[in-house]
């Protein structure tokens, strides 16, 4: 089922939510939308369950081609999972996954031995099978959240909304769990579209990430594309930690923090401001000058990890971070005050200058 | 044998505030209730039945507990609507209507009870308006009903409101987005979570009924085998010096209104078990 929204905006009293987004789902797959709390990314998914009403003049909501702008959440059948699970505290597990079937109208409603089947079914699928006779307060924040999670597919929705369901867990049961959730992705092949304002989770997780921003998309696209071809300063800033600095186009040339390097956006831009953007991994140390590198001294090391992280200030005091391996941390042997060479493998540069420039 | 080491628990002085509450609890209550039963029993076993089955006796029980469970149902009812009201709307006066809710807790009894009266009365406010109808409200059980259900309000309201208020949004959300309509989210998802509260402010507002005599006299009449109340038996009794009479009403009063909190106390238990437990 894929889903298209056109031009939805949301305000609540003077704040703008959504400002007219647009935006296409595909089909089966897991879409991220990723922003900064205050974006709108959980307004635009309780939009699209029909839990929030766009403001009028908004353009339609289609599940596949059937407009769904006018219905209501009842009729919509979406999954819908919440950041603090909203599970009913007064039913156990079992009666949790097995709410959705119950309600239904008396002619459409499977019979009891159905239900059974099919929640012990769910359970299974949610690794939960012997806690049916539990209640939600005997289970860890975890398990809660599959318990939801059950409890959303046991209506065989046509979309599964989750709204940061990770965000009430600690760190290590959510990386498992957003493993998890990849694999029964796989399994059972749902449109899935989850918000949340970890980048890591996104990147990770999603077929598909939406970076939002001030209520708009700033860019979708696979995890790869917005990860390594940022259409903004602001995805570039939002997906990793990056390094910035302000310089100037002339000639077709960047110049920044004392070196200058030939650039395709340089060489298409007019002469003016501008701001490059470095990830820490795309720098590498050096001991001999090169042209294109700028000398720097070594001011924080921090070892402990896959990578060293090591801070940098460059002429000027500017500081920035690298990321280099351990094999070259101990080849070079760096330490605190060593002076290299630092070379750009690779650089985004946006014209204009000043911290909003270059945004849509 | 030696004793384990004694637990030393993180919140200090269990052994003096459990000392304060028996002690306090004995003197309030236990006490004065012990006295009651011991001079019961001076009146005998015999005495005792025959002055709680007399006729005047049990018509004024049955009153009492009739009309108290009356007003304590509807009150759950209506009272449930006042503050389901006030806590999920947001309206013009909202404040101004909350503060009358406990205008029945502050009120002298007696003054509620003139109050009452003065306006259901054939020619008060009310009163003019439900004669044509055929209704009497004073001088009848309706009266006493109708006092005992003004004085039990506040009971309900302030034991929900706060039950409501912890409702998560997103619980009806939930239910919603897996297909319930309005009446069928209420009906399993908002009415048992505050069926505990409900009970509390059942019993609460019954007992207080049970109990209540100023603002009945008034609207009530009186009237021994119609209108009359248990409390008031009781006081009529005393003002007679049949004391032994008085106790005994007393004591069958205490023991069924005990029972019936017992049961709505195990009822009460019973619902809120399972969400209760260590959330």
């Amino acid at each position: 089922m894929s889903i298209t929204v056109e031009n939805i905006s949301k305000s609540y009293g003077t704040f703008q939510a959504l400002r007219g987004v647009s935006l296409d789902i595909p089909d089966s797959k897991i879409t991220a939308l990723l922003g900064p709390s205050g974006s709108g990314k959980t307004t635009l998914l309780r939009i699209i369950a029909g839990l929030e009403t766009p403001d009028d003049g908004s353009g339609p909501i289609r599940f596949h081609h059937e407009d769904v702008a006018g219905r209501r959440v009842q009729e919509r059948r979406v999954g819908f999972v919440f950041q603090h699970y909203a599970l009913f505290k007064h039913m156990t597990v079992f009666e949790n996954v097995a709410f959705g079937l119950r309600v239904r109208p008396k002619h459409e409603r499977p019979a009891n031995e159905v239900i059974d089947r099919k929640v012990h079914e769910l359970l299974g699928l949610v690794q939960l099978d012997g806690m049916a006779h539990r209640f939600p307060s005997q289970l860890s924040g975890g398990q809660r959240q599959r318990v939801a999670l059950a409890r959303a597919l046991a209506v065989e929705p046509r979309v599964l909304l989750l709204d940061e369901p990770f965000g009430a867990l600690d760190a290590r049961v959510r990386k498992q769990l957003r493993a998890w959730l990849r694999r029964l992705h796989d399994e059972i092949a749902i449109t899935t579209i989850f918000v949340t304002h970890d980048q890591d989770e996104a990147l990770e997780v999603a077929d598909r990430v939406v970076v939002m921003n001030e209520g708009r998309v700033e860019q979708a696209g696979a995890p790869e594309e917005v990860f390594h071809d940022p259409a903004t300063e602001f995805v570039m800033n939002f997906l990793g930690h990056v390094n910035v600095f302000d310089g100037r186009i002339e000639d077709g040339k960047v110049t920044f923090a004392s070196v200058q390097i030939e650039h395709p956006a340089a060489a298409e831009s007019e002469s003016g401001p501008a701001r490059v953007f470095i990830r820490p991994h795309e720098l590498s140390l050096h001991l001999l000058p090169r042209s294109d590198s700028l000398p720097a001294t070594v001011t924080g090391i921090h070892a402990a990890g896959p990578a060293v992280r090591l801070t940098l200030a460059a002429e000027g005091e500017h500081t920035f971070s690298a990321d280099i391996s351990q094999d070259v941390y101990r080849a070079l042997k760096v330490s605190v005050g060593g002076r290299f060479w630092v070379l750009p493998k690779d650089l985004r540069v946006f014209p204009g200058g000043g911290p909003d420039a270059g945004r849509l | 044998m030696r004793l384990p080491r004694r637990q030393h628990s993180v919140l200090p002085g269990f052994g003096l505030t459990l000392g304060f509450a028996v002690v306090y609890l004995s003197l309030v209550a236990l006490i004065p209730m012990c006295a009651l039963f011991l001079r019961a029993r001076g009146l005998g076993w015999g005495g005792f039945w025959s002055t709680v089955t007399e006729p005047r006796v049990l018509a004024a029980c049955r009153l009492s507990f009739g009309a108290a469970f009356i007003g304590a149902s509807l009150n759950a009812v209506f009272g449930f609507v006042v503050a389901w009201t006030l806590v999920r709307y947001r309206f013009f006066g909202r404040r101004f209507i909350d503060a009358i809710i406990d205008l029945p807790f502050a009120l002298p009894t007696a003054v509620s009870g003139i109050a009452l009266t003065t306006i259901y009365a054939p020619n008060g406010w009310l009163g003019r308006a439900l004669e044509p109808l055929g209704i009497k409200a004073v001088f009848t059980p309706l009266g006493v009903v109708i006092a005992l259900t003004f004085i039990g309000l506040p009971f309900v309201v302030r034991t929900l409101q706060p039950a409501l208020e912890d409702l998560e949004a997103d619980v009806e959300e939930a239910a919603a987005s897996l297909g319930a309509s309005r009446t069928q989210t209420f009906r399993r998802v908002i009415f048992p979570a505050i069926i505990p509260s409900l009970l509390t402010g059942f019993a609460l507002a019954f007992a207080r009924a049970l109990g209540e005599y100023g603002s009945v006299v008034f609207i009530s009449g009186n009237l021994p085998g119609k209108t009359e109340i248990a409390p008031l038996l009781i006081v009529t009794q005393l003002e007679q010096y049949d004391y032994a009479g008085a106790t005994a009403i007393a004591v069958l009063l205490l023991v069924i209104s005990f029972a019936m909190l017992l049961v709505i106390n195990a009822l009460q238990r019973w619902s809120g078990r399972r969400h209760l437990r260590g959330v």
